[in-house]
């Protein structure tokens, strides 16, 4: 049965897909390897998984302002997450997400939505609605 | 969002297509966080390193720079955060011919484009520091938290393609530290340690920002005996932005929105949360990047860029000793300060013990792990406690202690504990 979670208006166009999900925050810079596509911080949850084409789903947006730029090179080397869900987002992701057409969205009505969608999770987002069905 | 005629104009690609994609960018974010409105900025300042920006980053500037000046001439004065690449050395770094030349485009995009290459996290102490109740479009998150912190100016954290949008528009969409609701603090913090060494600063910070943990949230630190000068401030904050994503910190009695504690208190001042920061928390952070007697590869400092002054002390701890063989050892600083540390004599200093100066770089934004790879190295020593955050996602494995150690290990090859 699809559940819906009611979340703020996003960024991007809507999508559907599989959920990476982790109670951890979110750099490009400091927590990828890019060129792999993998997460690649020791100390990061989802170290050693692929997030290519993943909804990801984590709690917040940490560190600098690089990923801005490299959601867009991600995208460009079709590397990229296919969409990014967070608590609360920080202004670096969203304006990254903005430039590379990434869909994202962030403060979910019904609580942590790291517990709320769990890895595996069929997911569609739907950014202008503020919606994302967990099918 | 309520745009003013300008804004209108610009949007509807009157003012050319460069000032129109600005606006469209702008308007997506300020949706995202409930903007009202737009707000005029006096200047920007842009992360664009070659790394982050990508091939695809580097066209989307020759793109612009092609248009007819008219249609993308820059409103405000836009300079720039420091570059991957030092031109005058990157083969010794290991760094390789097609790096430079993403450089080198990139150069000569945004020189067409009448970006200032000032190449330095350091434009509080050394371009032009804004002014209280500054409303700027600032990125470097370091930048950022000085700025807003520190000067009393007003930023969110601008990355690249919203930095470039501000200087394209001359606007910045007002939410966030634009907005005097938002910079008063959410949680506060009273500290027990005492912070010596600029080190010690970054690791207060750093705790401080852990607990944090959020770009929202907004600490007030009480209880630092310790003199607050420029440099301590500029490894304070930028740890703290680093490791909580913190964009303003007011400190009693320093910052200026807080020369009183009630100033920045919310109206409901019981709802604020507030911590204790022990000696032992602060000495928790520094043993995750400790180890007894480490074989060092390559003591860095960078992040922020050196002052003039930092660089005196790193080169006064050089006079009269040589570098280990095994150990190799980088100074990352702007064009600005460099050109006055080599008339001071501080390069000579540095490179005579057998460092090497960088100029208008900052070595985490170098291609890190490249250059890990190029030169072997595994264990990095740095006084800089956002370096550390940052270069162990790169596969480094990343030690931390003061300057004065870090000389002495650069000497002798090894950390000594």
């Amino acid at each position: 049965m699809t559940r819906t979670l009611k979340c703020h208006v996003g960024i991007g166009a809507a999508v559907e897909g599989e959920a990476l999900v982790a109670n951890d925050n979110f750099s490009a810079r400091y927590d990828l390897d890019r060129l792999k596509g993998v997460f690649s911080r020791p100390q990061h949850a989802l170290c050693g998984q692929s997030y290519v084409d993943k909804i990801l789903v984590l709690n917040t947006a940490k560190g600098g302002v690089a990923t801005a730029w490299m959601l867009h090179e991600m995208k460009s080397r079709d590397m990229a997450p296919l969409a990014i869900l967070f608590n609360r987002t920080n202004t670096i992701l969203a304006q990254g997400a903005a430039l590379a057409s990434i869909t994202m969205c962030d403060r979910f009505d019904d609580g942590d939505v790291t517990t709320l969608i769990k890895s595996g999770d069929r997911l569609r987002v739907d950014p202008i609605a503020g919606l994302v069905d967990i099918l | 969002m309520n745009l003013d005629s300008n804004c209108q104009s610009m949007l509807a690609g009157e003012q050319g297509k460069a000032r129109q994609w600005a606006l469209e960018h702008q308007i997506q974010i300020g949706r995202l966080f409930d903007a009202e409105d737009m707000v005029p900025v006096s200047q920007a300042h842009m992360m664009a390193d070659p790394e982050s920006l990508g091939e695809c980053g580097v066209a989307l500037f020759e793109k612009f720079a092609a248009l007819d000046a008219h249609e993308r001439d820059l409103r405000v004065p836009l300079i720039t955060d420091p570059r991957g690449v030092d031109l005058e050395c990157y083969r010794p770094l290991g760094q390789t011919e097609e790096m430079a030349g993403l450089e080198r485009r990139f150069i000569a995009a945004a020189s067409e484009l009448g970006i200032v290459l000032t190449n330095t996290c350091i434009n509080y102490q050394t371009i032009l520091p804004p002014a209280y109740a500054e409303h700027v479009a600032f990125g470097d998150t370091g930048v950022v938290i000085y700025s807003n912190s520190v000067c009393g100016a007003r930023s969110n954290f601008e990355g690249g393609p919203s930095a470039l949008a501000a200087a394209l528009s001359g606007y910045t969409p007002r939410y966030g530290f634009h907005l005097d609701q938002v910079r008063r603090a959410t949680r506060r913090f009273i500290v027990e340690f005492q912070p010596g060494t600029l080190t010690d600063w970054g690791i207060l910070g750093a705790v401080i920002g852990k607990r944090c943990g959020s770009y929202w949230e907004v600490p007030l630190v009480e209880g630092i005996k310790m003199p607050a000068t420029s440099d301590a401030l500029k490894h304070f904050g930028a740890a703290m932005a680093s490791y909580g994503s913190t964009a303003l910190f007011h400190l009693v009695g320093v910052t200026p929105e807080c020369r009183v504690i009630d100033s920045v208190l919310p109206e409901n001042e019981s709802s604020l949360p507030v911590d204790t920061i022990t000696a032992d928390d602060c000495q928790e952070l520094q043993g995750g990047f400790a180890e007894e007697d480490a074989a060092i590869d390559v003591v860095v400092f960078a992040a922020p860029q050196l002052s003039l002054l930092e660089m005196q002390q790193v080169a006064n701890l050089c006079k009269g000793r040589q570098r280990h063989s095994d150990t190799d050892m980088y100074v990352c600083t702007s064009q600005a300060v460099y050109t006055d540390a080599l008339a001071a004599g501080f390069v000579d200093s540095i490179e005579t013990f057998g460092g090497k100066v960088l100029r208008g770089t900052c070595f985490y934004q170098q291609y890190a792990a490249e250059i890990r790879e190029a030169n072997g190295w595994s264990t990095l020593l740095s006084n800089s406690t956002k370096i550390v955050n940052i270069l162990g996602g790169y596969g480094y494995r990343p030690l931390l202690a003061s300057m004065e150690d870090c000389i002495d290990a650069a000497v002798v090859g090894r950390l000594r504990s």
